[in-house]
């Protein structure tokens, strides 16, 4: 499946082997994992819980993955996501794209993760030392997909 | 004078993320009747006249996003019998 959200973490190395085994026309490959942080507009984050819609969500992430393939010279793509609570220094997220050249994987990965950040239903709730908060979206994420 | 023609449409509404608390639902059966073509922004005003949260959460300029049937729509999109609806905040996934 070249999308999933699980709760479970993600190796990132086992999943490049797996989307570039018996691809000998691949010539590049560009990852991006998001973590959590440890702060977040100066305030300590403790804890991150992503909330998601389960049945649109993987059909979005879908989309935007159909989508980078027909822009973009990819030759095979994966997004994992992951749900759940979740502390700092995790992994969130995990794009891979493969291609016969760099640039074209370097592209299609940040077509992805900015499409990803604008349109695939996913909230972050932040725990902080005194109490809980719901991240806003920010007005850079809409810029960063606009580009496209 | 001309009869008013008026349209009723029966959804699936899906509220979620910070609206899911700040409405202290996560969903219901909603029974849409207009004068207009349904569409999502037919539902937002019917949900906005129930007054305190959602006149609030749903107020003209507050940022909320729409999907109808798990696509991402903008509020002038169609609504029709057994659609569902979701309402929520932007998405701050990734």
């Amino acid at each position: 499946m070249p999308v999933r959200v699980q709760t479970e973490d993600f190796d990132a190395g086992a999943e490049i082997a797996r989307l570039r085994a018996g691809d000998r026309g691949v010539g590049a490959i560009a990852t991006f994992i998001g973590t959590v942080r440890d702060q977040h507009d100066d305030a300590p984050v403790t804890a991150l819980t992503l909330e998601h819609y389960p049945g649109m969500t993987e059909a979005a992430l879908q989309e935007i993955v159909d989508e980078a393939r027909r822009r973009f010279d990819v030759r095979n793509a994966l997004v994992v996501h992951r749900v759940g609570a979740l502390a700092p220094g995790d992994q969130i997220v995990l794009v891979v794209v493969s291609s016969a050249h760099r640039g074209m994987a370097f592209d299609a990965c940040a077509f992805v993760m900015d499409l990803l950040k604008t349109r695939a239903p996913f909230w972050k709730k932040e725990r902080l030392p005194d109490g809980e908060r719901w991240v806003e979206a920010r007005a850079s994420d809409d810029e960063a997909a606009a580009r496209w | 004078m001309r009869d008013s023609v008026s349209t009723s449409v029966r959804l699936r509404l899906v509220y979620l993320a910070r609206l899911r608390e700040a409405l202290s639902s996560s969903g219901e059966t909603f029974e849409l009747t207009t004068q207009e073509r349904p569409s999502v922004s037919s539902v937002v005003a019917a949900l906005r006249a129930r007054g305190g949260p959602w006149a609030a959460e749903l107020a003209t300029g507050r940022a909320v996003r729409f999907a109808v049937n798990h696509r991402l729509v903008r509020d002038d999109h169609p609504v029709a019998d057994g659609d569902e609806v979701a309402i929520f905040p932007p998405v701050t996934g990734g």
